[in-house]
């Protein structure tokens, strides 16, 4: 490892997320504030409770990880499609580095500016509703997990994009669409029961239920199940990277 | 004279079938200055990304001090830096910390004062806070060229540095180019301009179609062009060499209208007199006469030429 590289493409990826501090940081705290009015203060209030949690307390973990994937998505394949894109890329090949480096360096910033992000949500949502959390550990271990693998995931998005349509097409058609239908804002109790299914095979309802459960110890489907599907995302993700790094996919001729 | 790059073999072809290099042998020795010529497409800029990590080899090896570039690529490629071709830069960052980042991407310690070194010779340092989207043209490939030298190389290979750059960047960067030959850094440009490898160049490769014409000396290249020719013009074409003559060597031009002699400037007698003097003792009248010298740009042109199919 080259830890002098990977400091210093952390720190320069960090540069930008400060240099674009208002983008980077209060527009999506802005929209959880506006997803707060809407569903938990206009609609949540003829809610009823959710398992014993009052609905604007309940949708507070699907907000932060609706948050924390798009953020870590959208801030890992920016990071390393912009160099690809304005040809800066010729420096990372050219670097005493290995592609381990490289993913390392971009991944560990994109994943730290998505738990940034989603603690300052976190704290926002204080202002709204009551909120404990029952398992803390637990809530930063899902945290850091989701973070770290949908940073994986973006920056394979990021390498994979040729234009700046393909990179907006992952987040957009399949990252919204899987967060926004993996109980971000409902139990999925509350579906029939063939919704309920086919809800099983989206891999963020496992991610949504096991942090909801750090908070409140009410999940959908448990702790155990939830955990070990983050670490099979993360196993892909890590198998693609390597397979990336093996073929020098998209970056190398 | 020891090689510190050595390429044996390469050959590169492209996904699309494209040969850009075909079984390229080369040794760059340490402390030199080699400048590649050659016409657009002739497999410069592919040589060097090669080299340095960017482009993989179909087949062929080689070696930066001793490392071979794949398996030992973090030793071989902590010796190179490398200025592009095009100016590729992050726009919104500053210069300063650009310049920085490459030194960290290199695995070295943080020094400021060295950063501020490579700044100050560049005459960027006035500038370091600008952002790169702000600096003009020349600045930027400034910044390029500090890039390269923040993390000090032993290795510096610079892609056409002079394309598109006034005349006093051109020799700011000439200038900074013996001062790091100095320092023993080795030197290895590409340049459309034959001028360019005239002037600082301590040998000259002459690279088309992904072949090595030619790598040689540029004072044995100079003493090639050092060769003159003078045409004489006759006013009764001949249609031999006058017997009186036959100990010059001259050839015959075409329809015996004119003489050719070639001559060695740097020799200490061209020998025009007495050719002048026996041509009119032989009874031939001259209607004209004009010189003329090879340059480096005809030996490249007519290299090239012959190359082609």
């Amino acid at each position: 490892m080259n830890w002098y590289a990977i400091a210093a493409i952390y720190k320069f990826e960090m540069a930008r997320t400060f240099r674009t501090l208002a983008q980077s940081v209060a527009s999506p705290v802005l929209s959880t504030i506006l997803y707060f009015v809407v569903f938990g203060s206009a609609i949540g209030s003829r809610i009823d409770d959710i398992e014993g949690v009052q609905y604007g307390a309940f949708i507070v973990p699907g907000l932060i990880m609706l948050t924390l994937l798009t953020q870590s998505v959208s801030n890992a394949s920016f990071g390393i499609y912009f160099p690809k894109f304005i040809g800066t890329i010729y420096e990372l090949l050219s670097a005493p580095i290995s592609f381990i480096d490289i993913v390392v360096g971009f991944v560990g910033a994109a994943a730290t500016k998505a738990v940034m992000i989603a603690l300052i949500i976190l704290a926002t949502s204080t202002f709204f509703v009551d909120l404990q959390i029952a398992h803390p550990v637990w809530m930063f271990a899902f945290l850091f997990l989701t973070a770290i693998t949908f940073s994986l995931f973006g920056f394979i998005i990021g390498i994979w994009a040729k234009n700046f349509e393909q990179l907006q097409l992952i987040p957009l058609l399949v990252i919204t669409p899987l967060v926004f239908l993996g109980g971000s804002f409902y139990s999925i109790s509350m579906l029939p029961p063939a919704w309920q299914t086919v809800s099983l095979f989206n891999p963020v309802l496992y991610l949504v239920s096991g942090f909801r459960w750090s908070f409140f110890e009410v999940a959908d489907v448990s702790v155990g199940i939830s955990l070990a599907m983050v670490c099979v995302f993360l196993a892909l993700c890590l198998t693609a990277i390597w397979w990336i790094f093996k073929t020098g996919y998209r970056i190398k001729n | 004279m020891t090689a510190i790059v050595s390429v044996k073999n390469l050959t590169k072809i492209y996904e699309g079938g494209f040969t850009a290099l075909n079984d390229v042998s080369l040794d760059i020795e340490q402390g030199e200055i080699l400048a590649l010529l050659g016409p657009n497409g002739a497999g410069k800029t592919t040589l060097i990304s090669a080299i340095c990590g960017l482009v993989s080899p179909t087949s062929g090896t080689i070696t930066v001090g001793g490392h071979d570039i794949i398996s030992e690529f973090r030793a071989a490629r902590s010796l190179i830096g490398l200025v592009p071709q095009e100016i590729t830069i992050e726009p919104f960052e500053t210069v300063i910390n650009t310049t920085k980042l490459s030194r960290g991407l290199f695995g070295m310690k943080r020094d400021d004062a060295h950063i501020e070194e490579t700044l100050r010779a560049l005459s960027l340092w006035d500038k370091r806070k600008s952002r790169n989207v702000e600096l003009s043209g020349g600045m930027k490939r400034r910044v390029l060229i500090a890039k390269a030298l923040s993390h000090e190389p032993r290795v510096l290979f610079l892609d056409e540095p002079t394309a598109g750059v006034d005349v006093e960047l051109r020799r700011d960067m000439w200038n900074l180019v013996r001062r790091l030959r100095d320092d023993g850094v080795t030197i290895i440009l590409t340049t459309h301009y034959i001028e360019e490898a005239e002037e600082i160049a301590d040998r000259v490769g002459v690279i088309n179609k992904g072949e090595i014409l030619l790598v040689e000396d540029k004072t044995s290249l100079m003493s090639k062009l050092g060769k003159k020719q003078l045409t004489i013009d006759l006013q009764q074409p001949v249609e031999a060499i006058p017997q009186s003559l036959s100990s010059y060597p001259l050839t015959l031009g075409p329809e015996g209208k004119s003489l050719i002699y070639g001559y060695d400037t740097s020799a200490e007698r061209t020998g025009i007199t007495k050719l002048l003097n026996d041509l009119a003792a032989a009874g031939m009248t001259m209607s004209d006469m004009s010189t003329s010298q090879s340059s480096l740009e005809d030996i490249f042109v007519d290299l090239v030429k012959e190359d082609a199919p």
